[in-house]
């Protein structure tokens, strides 16, 4: 998958509150689909639906331990993700600081 | 100090930047408007800002280029309409990606003194936006997930760097 796709899908995972929440429980530790169905109040089918969709966009991985299949966070494309959002909002946050400190001295100056 | 708030719709070829400045309208359009005043604040600190020719009114052109180092990123297009201290609005083509044009305007918004200003700019596709995005000046893509920035930074600082288990 070229870098490309790869973030259209890991946008596409993130775009849905239940796979960020499930996201948010993996950071806390491994679980089976079982225990992350738990606290959602839905079936485990479409828990399964939506790891699936997190397992397509490189965000978890999922190892079997014994018999039970175990969810696990991925974290390297997420910050490669976020490093690739950062860039953007990094230009305009440094040009508006800068349009901060021009405003303040022109406001002390009007004719400045 | 303000946020700059950037939104980029999933599926939707635009881009809103939104940001509060603690000055009066008149003095945020001037900062837009005055080339020389420009120059000072568009851009990160390590990029030269050199404006050859910024006319903001109807039909006016305009071109800049920012510099860093043995890089040079110009860009170029035209003003269109009035250009008030309520609303500018003009094209705008990245020169790296010649004939990906977009329309984005700028509103100036006063509020008790201060000044939210709103950018909005709309491409010809979401392939157009993200190409022009991933190029030159704007390097990456602010998406406009709600928490998005706010979940990650959680996930990130909690999860070890190395993809082997927790547990």
């Amino acid at each position: 998958m070229d870098q490309h796709h790869q973030l259209d899908a890991i946008f596409g995972a993130l775009a849905d509150p239940t796979r960020r929440a499930i996201l948010a429980r993996l950071a806390e530790g491994d679980w089976t689909v079982g225990e992350l169905t738990a606290p959602f109040g839905v079936s485990q089918p479409a828990i399964s639906r939506h790891l699936k969709v997190l397992e397509r966009a490189g965000l978890v991985s999922r190892n079997r331990r014994a018999t039970a299949r175990l969810s696990h966070l991925e974290a390297g494309p997420l910050r490669e993700a976020t490093e690739w959002l950062a860039r953007y909002q990094a230009f305009w946050d440094e040009s508006h600081e800068r349009l901060d400190a021009l405003l303040a001295s022109l406001t002390r100056q009007p004719e400045g | 100090m303000g946020t700059t708030k950037i939104t980029a719709p999933a599926g939707i070829p635009f881009i809103d930047i939104e940001r509060e400045f603690a000055a009066p309208r008149a003095l945020v359009h001037r900062a837009y408007a005055d080339p020389e005043l420009l120059k000072q604040w568009l851009g990160p600190r390590k990029y030269v800002m050199e404006v050859e020719v910024w006319e903001p009114r109807d039909g006016g052109r305009w071109r800049y280029v920012h510099r860093d180092g043995e890089n040079a990123y110009a860009f170029h297009g035209v003003f269109h309409g009035p250009q008030t201290e309520e609303r500018m609005l003009q094209t705008f083509e990245f020169e790296g990606a010649p004939g990906h044009v977009s329309l984005e305007s700028v509103e100036f918004i006063e509020r008790d003194g201060r000044t939210l200003v709103r950018n909005h700019s709309v491409y010809q596709s979401v392939e157009a936006r993200n190409a022009m995005i991933e190029s030159g000046m704007a390097e990456g893509l602010e998406d406009g997930f709600a928490r998005l920035d706010e979940l990650v930074e959680r996930l990130t600082s909690q999860a070890p760097a190395a993809a082997g288990s927790t547990r």
